[in-house]
């Protein structure tokens, strides 16, 4: 089974390369971007089949060690 | 001749390259990014150091300024561009040069001399350099893996696009001449019309027997005659 974890920093947290990121592409011509946050995106892929036990064993991943759970957020995707 | 240094945010080189341009007699102008057309000028160098903080990708960002579509111009015109290190990087994420430069392949960033083999030097960047001569040049970098697939490489091989090439000191290219993974040992490259050069290794900082060595100055004497 293939599990998506994407982290990003909290919404409250400053994010100065998805900041210069938004301004380049405005200044590139993009006038109706709002705001843009940059992460990290991991394919997991997992040797279990009950969905549910997928999705703990990757919560778990991703308090252990995917994330700083001070500054990030993780959003976990199963397919 | 004249050129014109273009400064981004975190750029570091900028000063270095300059004093290393008038040293050869190269009347220099040091222009901010921010600028949208060049001074009249016959060479533009894009400087090493960390623009815009490596954000997304190294050269990634600076390659969206408002200078860059004067100096794609310039270049189109045939005249020079010479980018060295993170202006390498910049070129590569213009479109100007070919491939493309991940991380070094023990992830780690280098800062050495490295022995270099001088493969072309019919071109206006190195026609002061003796023919397949080794010299020896200062890497400092995190991002110099030279990668490209097998046609483009073919290509560069073929049409004589590599104008160094990582060695050892008695010229050996092989695995263990390569600091950083790069394809064919690659430490430099030259567009088709061989006006523009990119190269990860620093010219600029061994132009006088003060800072332990000359082989970067040749290079700018080359400029000048062209």
């Amino acid at each position: 089974m293939k599990i998506s974890a994407i982290v990003t920093l909290k919404q409250d947290v400053l994010d100065p390369q998805g900041k210069v990121v938004g301004q380049t592409l405005k200044n590139m011509g993009y006038q109706n971007i709002i705001s843009v946050r940059q992460g990290k995106y991991f394919e997991i892929q997992l040797d279990e089949t009950n969905k549910e036990k997928a999705k703990k064993i990757v919560e778990e991943i991703a308090q252990k060690l995917l994330t700083n759970i001070v500054i990030e957020d993780c959003k976990i995707i199963l397919e | 001749m004249k050129s014109s240094v273009i400064v981004f945010p975190g750029s570091n080189c900028d000063r270095d390259i300059a004093v290393a341009l008038e040293k050869s007699q190269i009347k220099n102008q040091m222009v901010w990014h921010n600028e949208t057309n060049l001074p009249k000028t016959d060479l533009v160098v894009l400087p090493g150091g960390f623009s815009y903080g490596d954000y997304l990708r190294t050269g990634c960002i600076a390659s969206k300024s408002r200078i860059i579509n004067d100096i794609i111009k310039h270049a189109k015109n045939g005249r020079l561009v010479l980018g060295i290190c993170n202006g390498f990087q910049i070129l590569i994420e213009t479109g100007l040069l070919p491939g493309t430069l991940l991380r070094n392949k023990r992830l780690r960033f280098m800062s050495k001399n490295v022995f270099l083999k001088v493969v072309n030097t019919e071109n206006h960047f190195c026609s002061n350099y003796k023919n397949k001569s080794i010299i020896q040049l200062p890497i400092a970098h995190n991002e110099g893996n030279y990668f490209a697939n097998n046609d483009l490489l073919n290509k560069l091989e073929d049409n004589n696009l590599i104008a160094f090439k990582y060695c050892d000191e008695i010229g050996n290219v092989n695995k263990n001449s390569n600091p950083n993974g790069s394809s064919n040992n690659i430490a430099g490259i030259l567009n088709h019309k061989k006006n523009i050069l990119g190269m990860m290794p620093h010219p600029e900082r061994l132009i006088d027997p003060l800072l332990s060595g000359e082989d970067g100055s040749p290079l700018f004497e080359s400029l000048l005659k062209s």
